[in-house]
């Protein structure tokens, strides 16, 4: 491993992966308890159509990507707030529109393009010095943002109504999280790619909710496990020599499991069904 | 004349195309006990949605403390809300402490960590409502009454002139909501707090408020409990022939004689 970690390739995939890690897993704690995981999905795919745009004009698929998903998100927030539209009709909306958008590019691109694919399903080991400074802008923003205004996401995240009551500026509040989960998506879309990071701003967040019934408390766990998968998918991928994205994800699965099975109030359920058992039984 | 807490006057909501409250007009003195009666669907909620800003009217003018809802700005601070429980998501990683610190975050100030007098009012607040020992208990693992007590706190928090609460005894059995409302009664005369009760239940409210608006899509009657719990009064309220038990003056109970094969 520290033979692997002299290449400058390795240490910034390294450092690629702990950003994605962690800034997915912190922001996923509130995706995953505002119900907000299929508009995640639907950003994400939606950056297909901000990569494919980069290609065409030439220019960092990763900067035309931040544009079009902060659009899009905003869009479905627009359209939910004015359109009498569910919220996942309007991501199913600009979900495959976008997709769409995104192969009619593609198809505009003459020749063979083999860097898309990387963006498609992740490619952590070939990210360049200029992504790795736009990851780190966009992860600082997230966590500041979020650090500025936890009390404010929280009480969004727990009870909207009551946000609203209170008089918190709630519809800039649910754009400004918007923003942010753009920006995070497209951090993340050459660690995992865009078919892939929606699961990582779900896993983390859920495993560490097994663990706790603290929402601080939650958002560490989550950051920890968020980190320590995005490595383990790394090293695994690197000495394996199979996909980054996928590996990665399919680590964060595993640890979800060994979370579940873990969960404390599991612990304590199944100790009852012991106990009651062997009440029965005497 | 004293300015009155809540004004509404000739309101009307929609939702779509929907009339669900028609040509409302009411209003709230300062100190006064409020009961909002009604069957299921007749806009209770979204009355009290419309005082608290939540809801638009497509026609009149609500004012509260004298302004728009939607015009408040610091004086949301003088409101206390309970909503009903059920879209809270219980499996909400949170301590009954933040639930009702979260209750001032309006207050805190935008991106503001909560201070001292933030966390004393918290600790007032549940001691108000005897739930001070169950402070670092998780919110989603308490009893239905146990969770109520700790919304009312998080309205309490507050420190507000008004208090509105939706069904608060929903999640309650007959016992528990009889205490309830005792308990509510002496926190309105010891704090001198405006309040506004929205609940189905006629007999238990009738003892304790100190006017009523009998409701179902328009006003059927409001005033004084003695002279709006007529059985004239609820028949128009509910909408059909009905048998009253009595507790003294009030009714206590609301009983349907309509036949269900006629029906």
């Amino acid at each position: 491993m520290i033979d692997l970690m002299q290449f400058t390739f390795m240490q910034r995939a390294l450092v690629a992966a702990s950003l994605t890690g962690a800034v997915c897993a912190l922001i996923g704690v509130f995706v995953v308890f505002r119900g907000m995981s299929f508009i995640g999905a639907g950003i994400s795919h939606a950056s297909f159509g901000g990569v494919a745009l980069g290609f065409v004009l030439n220019i960092n698929p990763l900067y035309t990507a931040i544009g079009f998903c902060v659009l899009v998100a905003w869009l479905i927030g627009w359209v939910t707030e004015i359109g009498r539209l569910r919220e996942d009709a309007a991501v199913g909306i600009f979900f495959a529109s976008t997709m769409a958008m995104g192969v009619l590019l593609v198809s505009l691109i003459k020749g063979y393009q083999i860097d898309l694919f990387g963006y498609i399903f992740g490619n952590v080991l070939a990210i360049s010095r200029n992504d790795l400074i736009a990851m780190a802008v966009l992860a600082l923003l997230v966590f500041l943002v979020i650090f500025f205004f936890y009390k404010e996401f929280l009480l969004l995240t727990f009870d909207a109504e009551m946000a609203a009551v209170t008089g918190l500026p709630v519809k800039w509040l649910n754009f400004l999280m918007l923003t942010l989960m753009a920006f995070t998506i497209v951090l993340s879309i050459k660690a995992v790619g865009i078919v892939l990071v929606s699961a990582l701003l779900v896993i983390p967040a859920a495993s560490a909710v097994q663990l706790t019934a603290h929402f601080k408390k939650a958002i560490i766990y989550a950051v920890f496990i968020g980190v320590v998968s995005c490595w383990s998918g790394l090293f695994l991928s690197a000495f394996l020599n199979i996909a980054s994205g996928a590996t990665i994800v399919l680590t964060a699965t595993a640890v979800f499991f060994i979370c579940t099975f873990l969960s404390p109030q599991r612990r304590k359920m199944r100790r009852r069904i012991g106990t009651l058992v062997k009440t029965q039984n005497s | 004349m004293t300015t009155p807490v809540i004004d509404l006057q000739n309101v009307s909501v929609a939702y779509q195309d929907k009339i669900v409250l028609q040509d409302i007009t009411l209003s709230v003195s300062p100190g006064a006990f409020l009961g909002i009666l009604g069957p299921n669907g007749s806009g209770k909620t979204t009355l009290l949605r419309t005082m608290l800003g939540l809801t638009d009217p497509f026609d009149g003018t609500v004012r509260v403390f004298g302004k728009e809802p939607k015009k408040l700005k610091r004086l949301r601070e003088k409101i206390g809300y309970v909503p009903q429980q059920s879209h809270i998501d219980l499996t909400f990683p949170i301590q009954v402490k933040d639930v009702v610190l979260l209750g001032r975050a309006y207050k805190m100030g935008l991106g503001k960590r909560p201070h001292n007098q933030d966390r004393e009012a918290v600790e007032e607040a549940l001691e108000l409502v005897h739930m001070t020992d169950f402070a670092d208990e998780q919110f989603g693992r308490l009893s239905g009454g146990q969770r109520q007590r700790v919304l009312i706190a998080r309205a309490l928090a507050l420190q507000p002139d008004l208090l509105m609460l939706d069904e608060p005894t929903a999640a309650l059995d007959v016992g528990a909501a009889e205490s309830f409302y005792e308990w509510l009664h002496n926190t309105h005369k010891n704090l001198g707090l405006t309040l506004v009760l929205v609940t189905h239940d006629v007999g238990v409210v009738s003892r304790y408020v100190t006017a009523i608006a009998c409701l179902n899509k328009r006003l059927v009657a409001h005033g004084l409990p003695e002279n709006v719990l007529t059985e004239e009064g609820l028949q128009a309220m509910y909408g059909c022939d009905a048998v009253f038990f009595h507790h003294g003056k009030v009714p206590h109970l609301v009983v349907s004689t309509r036949d269900p094969e006629k029906t």
